[in-house]
């Protein structure tokens, strides 16, 4: 068996002293599509969070393709949720996509011609290379989407993260996302997508785990995603505590 | 004193060179500020500056025997006072329920009302030498600006512009997406930390000229100002900068022509009258333009209405 991409053990994330996620053991094989399905408040995003280290976590280990998260952090390219920025900041399209290539700069090195030319033909791939020179405030929904995937594609990362990508976005761009998603299953990458669309996800994705602060199941879709078990995530919300954490996506 | 005599005058040229490096300096970094939308945080740190003041004075005071209000101790004073007071406001956000804003505003009310107090106390104690003028640390005093103080204005500014344009990549994704620099392996706290560094500095290196209690303008008016008429962080910083310094400029001259008004008020209802000048008018971004737009849309739906 390969190395899974991602191993999760014993994580818990609290805010405050109210539980988020709780003890959760998770694992993604590689080369897959995974989503993060349950329903609001379900602690989906803190998941993707907390495996990135963006979110304190009260216990719990991660690794990246075998090794300690620490030292395979930039393995993983993050797409943060759309609405998690200020659309209204002074940049361009292109600039904004040139900030994926930050990681492999590292601190100092300003972005060159290279880079460049990799943020152009990622902006492509998406197409929205006749965007490049536009402002981010003049974009849709759709192209937001676009724009920030490009910025991911342009990391060149072997695992994606990627936080409600089909959020508030156009049907096109919601296909061509998916698209793009599985070529890069299909070149080898690894997906991992918080969805929120269940009648999407036979189609989209090859695994699915169910999210309610806890995992209630984790596996192939045609294996794990029954009726019963979407019962079981929607309703059984109260396993640990009664209220629904606020503000928790 | 006619402007000419005035522009030829070595003191007066030292004032005006300070003043206009503040004004360059609180212009181009509060635009990070204004950018994170923590021009608060701007606040905290001009308000309670007068307790770090306060205290370095008295320090001289007790070790010299003699209350110094030079720049060279004044600011380090401020700038230790304006980062202990951000500190424990994040302190007490993050080990209670207490939201940022609330943490942040009782720790300016702590920091600047003791910072009063003192100053009442050492205005009414009659045995310290020095104490003249102190009160002008509230809305500035330009003219009592020495090389000394230039010279530290100098040091705290150029040092902050060359961190930034160090930085400028790091700075700006930062401000941008917190999230993705943090996930692209950079590490955030220390980016946070310069910001804020850069945010006292704006701020310390203008409480002599421009004073405590308005300084928070200098930051936000010309960045807010700049925003309207440009679409890149890199003009946004330069035109922000070039606009205090006009402000500053205008301020200072006219506080040494016209006797009686205070140099601080005057540059930043300067900055103020640019701001909203700018809110009006600057293309695309401005209200009168956006009104425009919208009215010529309605017309626009309404005629294919009637077709």
């Amino acid at each position: 068996m390969t190395t899974p991409a991602i191993e999760v053990e014993k994580l818990t994330v609290t805010y405050g002293a109210v539980p988020v996620l709780w003890d959760i053991d998770l694992t993604i094989p590689q080369q897959v599509v995974m989503g993060l399905v349950g329903p609001n408040g379900a602690g989906k995003s803190t998941l993707l969070k907390s495996i990135l280290d963006l979110t304190p976590k009260l216990t719990g280990t991660v690794k990246v393709l075998g090794q300690s998260f620490a030292s395979n952090r930039k393995r993983i390219g993050y797409v943060p949720q759309r609405s998690s920025i200020d659309w209204d900041f002074p940049t361009t399209v292109l600039d904004l996509v040139v900030m994926g290539t930050y990681g492999r700069l590292g601190w100092f090195r300003r972005p060159g011609k290279q880079e460049r030319s990799d943020s152009m033909a990622a902006l492509e791939r998406l197409g929205m290379a006749e965007f490049a020179g536009r402002q981010i405030n003049e974009l849709s929904g759709g192209q937001q989407q676009r724009a920030f995937l490009a910025r991911a594609f342009v990391q060149d990362a072997p695992i994606y993260f990627l936080d409600e990508p089909f959020t508030g976005v156009d049907v096109p761009t919601e296909k061509l996302i998916v698209k793009l998603l599985h070529e890069l299953r299909d070149a080898g990458k690894t997906i991992v997508v918080v969805q929120h669309d269940l009648k999407t996800v036979d189609e989209y994705l090859d695994q699915v785990s169910l999210v309610n602060q806890t995992i209630v199941a984790s596996g192939k879709v045609k294996d794990v995603f029954s009726e019963a078990i979407i019962e079981e995530t929607y309703s059984g919300r109260s396993r640990i505590c009664s209220a629904n954490p606020q503000g928790v996506a | 004193m006619s402007l000419w005599e005035l522009l030829g005058d070595h003191t007066f040229q030292t004032v005006l060179l300070g003043t206009m490096g503040i004004g360059a300096v609180s212009g181009s970094v509060g635009c990070f500020a204004y950018l994170r939308r923590q021009s608060l945080v701007g606040d905290v740190v001009a308000h309670s500056s007068l307790l770090g003041v306060m205290l370095a004075f008295l320090i001289s005071y007790w070790l010299t025997g003699q209350g110094s209000k030079s720049l060279v101790l004044l600011i380090p004073g401020a700038m230790v006072a304006g980062v202990l007071a951000l500190g424990l406001a994040q302190w007490i956000v993050s080990n209670s329920g207490v939201r940022e804003d609330s943490g942040l505003g009782v720790m300016l009310a702590i920091f600047f009302g003791t910072g009063i107090m003192l100053l009442r106390w050492v205005q009414k104690s009659p045995s310290i030498p020095g104490k003249r003028g102190l009160e002008s640390y509230l809305f500035g005093m330009a003219a009592s600006m020495t090389q000394a103080d230039l010279i530290m204005i100098g040091i705290v500014g150029i040092g902050s512009i060359l961190v930034m344009l160090l930085l400028w990549k790091e700075l700006k994704a930062f401000t941008f997406d917190p999230l993705l620099t943090q996930s692209l392996g950079y590490r955030t706290r220390w980016l946070n930390w310069i910001l804020i560094g850069l945010f006292v500095n704006g701020i310390v290196i203008g409480i002599q000229c421009i004073g405590v209690v308005l300084m928070i303008a200098m930051l936000v008016a010309p960045a807010a100002a700049a925003r309207q008429w440009t679409e890149s962080l890199g003009k946004m910083v330069i035109l922000a900068a070039i606009i205090g310094a006009t402000c500053a400029a205008i301020g200072t001259v006219v506080s040494a022509i016209v006797s009686g008004v205070p140099t601080g008020p005057v540059i930043v209802l300067t900055g103020t009258a640019i701001f909203l000048v700018s809110l009006l008018f600057a293309p695309k971004r401005g209200i009168l333009f956006a009104n425009r737009k919208q009215n010529s849309l309605a017309m626009a739906a309404s005629q294919e209405r009637s077709e």
